[in-house]
């Protein structure tokens, strides 16, 4: 059998994609997963942020959730995505949780790591000058840590990128899943590949703002110590 | 040369005097001792013992420096005054009061400077000001005094990882400086700087404490560097550790560095404590 089809040359790709990038369901199908990824990555930086916050500070409180972030951080999560539909339903909220289970770990953990190597003179240095909890946070822990907050950030958008992708695929009946179960089941491989190749552009974008971010502090982030 | 004929040719008045030590039932005098230590002893868990019964007295306005082997525990003696660590037993006084945590009279410089490595100079010496509250132009030009006094005028706007080590220490410094305490706590703050800027560094401190009028306590290993700065030597024994000797270098302070270097008394200051420090390391 020949299978070329699956395989189109790259021209018709970049002809179907400026066709697809026209198409009002192809708007619809991308503003919907954008705010599914929005919403989710929102929840994931914010609560992983503050779950490495925890843990980067208290020791009690890393021997109880360290364990846990780690499993989750190196789970394969995709083959919990069918239970996540049987509980959230097969809508947006599934795709939300989705983004929030592929990204919240690894930032947590990125987190804890930048918190919990901040250099004890650095946290002396501001006790010794009056720092209460508050100022330790805020004006100490947070920007000592934050190279490796962004990093984490940058690589939980990966994740919520893949993390979409394969929960739409599953759910097959919202947003850009849908538009790829239905290219796939037709054939359509020219509009298939272009539709995985705008997903790959996007993530691309999202991980090089951040990375543009991360250059930002790059100058302090090898000199703290 | 004999001992019994450096004796001779001392003056009278130009010598090292050895001073009997505080025990923990000496009273204290505020007035001329501005931070007192009684009975410190610190276990760092069940096994390490890192000081013993140390009973100590600062005199206001003088340079008192902490010194001994390594693991004598005299950074750890440092950051119990400085309240960053808690003595196992014992107390310490500042102005007559006990005290258990920092407090605005007592100001530290670090041995790796912890200076914030995403802030300007100007925002590093400021810093303890910004934590307490004082308004930004107020700091600023607080900061712009005490950079001008350590001699980085021009480096304000700098981030330190333009600076070289003994840039950053001044940064350091003038940080402690700008925050007013009465006590200024070194801990071995030339230990990262190279020889060449360490000693120029020293003679700057001195005259710069001289302005300032500081009670400065301060940790280090290098024999020399505490017999040019202090005015009192406490010599530590190793652990558990406790006071070996006081020693009060009676060094003329008014001539310049290079003869105070060249000093008799300088001199015989140095080798009598290395004699007492080689006993612990044979």
């Amino acid at each position: 059998m020949d299978l070329a089809f699956i395989l189109p040359p790259f021209s018709s790709v970049l002809g179907e994609l400026t066709t697809l990038i026209l198409r009002h369901d192809f708007h619809a199908a991308a503003w919907q997963t954008f705010q599914a990824f929005a919403i989710g990555m929102f929840f994931a930086i914010t609560g992983g942020i503050a779950l490495g916050f925890i843990m980067g500070t208290s020791k009690t409180a890393n021997n109880i959730l360290g364990m846990w972030v780690n499993i989750f951080a190196s789970a394969p999560l995709s083959s919990v995505v069918p239970v996540l539909m049987l509980l959230f339903g097969l809508g947006q909220l599934t795709v939300v949780v989705i983004v929030i289970l592929f990204s919240i770990w690894i930032i947590a953990l990125d987190t804890y790591a930048g918190v919990h190597h901040t250099s004890n003179s650095l946290k002396e240095m501001g006790r010794s000058f009056g720092a209460n909890q508050r100022q330790l946070l805020v004006k100490i822990l947070f920007w000592a840590a934050l190279p490796e907050i962004l990093a984490g950030v940058r690589l939980g958008l990966i994740r919520a990128v893949k993390g979409i992708v394969i929960g739409q695929l599953l759910l097959s009946v919202v947003a850009l899943g849908r538009m790829f179960r239905t290219f796939s089941d037709n054939f359509q491989f020219e509009e298939f590949w272009a539709l995985t190749l705008i997903l790959f552009v996007f993530a691309l974008l999202f991980s090089t703002l951040i990375g543009r971010l991360e250059s930002k502090v790059e100058y302090y982030a090898g000199t703290r110590d | 040369m004999n001992t019994a004929v450096l004796e001779e040719v001392r003056s009278p008045m130009n010598k090292a005097i050895h001073v009997s030590l505080p025990d923990a039932t000496t009273p204290t005098d505020p007035s001329a001792n501005i931070v007192s230590v009684r009975g410190i002893t610190k276990f760092y868990g069940s096994d390490v013992h890192a000081l013993e019964d140390v009973n100590l007295d600062f005199p206001t306005g003088q340079m008192t420096t902490l010194l001994g082997p390594s693991g004598c525990g005299k950074t750890t003696l440092l950051k119990i005054i400085a309240g960053l660590l808690d003595s196992t037993s014992g107390e310490v006084m500042v102005k007559g009061k006990t005290v258990t945590s920092p407090g605005p009279e007592r100001a530290f410089v670090f041995q790796d400077f912890a200076l914030l490595p995403w802030a300007t100079v100007t925002r590093n010496v400021a810093f303890g000001l910004e934590l307490t509250g004082v308004p930004l132009k107020e700091r600023e030009a607080k900061a712009k005094t005490y950079i001008e006094k350590v001699g980085l005028s021009g480096f304000e706007d700098k981030y330190p990882h333009e600076l070289s080590g003994g840039m950053r220490q001044r940064v350091g410094l003038a940080r402690a400086l700008a925050v007013d305490a009465d006590v200024l706590l070194m801990d071995e703050p030339f230990s990262a700087v190279d020889e060449q800027n360490r000693r120029k560094f020293q003679e700057d401190l001195l005259h710069l404490l001289s302005v300032e009028k500081k009670t400065v306590i301060f940790v280090t290993h290098s024999i020399e560097e505490a017999v040019y700065v202090s005015d009192q030597i406490v010599l530590l024994s190793p652990r558990p550790g406790r006071i070996h000797s006081i020693i009060r270098p009676e060094l003329d302070r008014s001539s310049s560095p290079d003869d105070i270097r060249r000093d008799k008394v300088y001199l015989d200051t140095v080798e009598e404590i290395w004699g007492n420090i080689r006993e612990y390391l044979d």
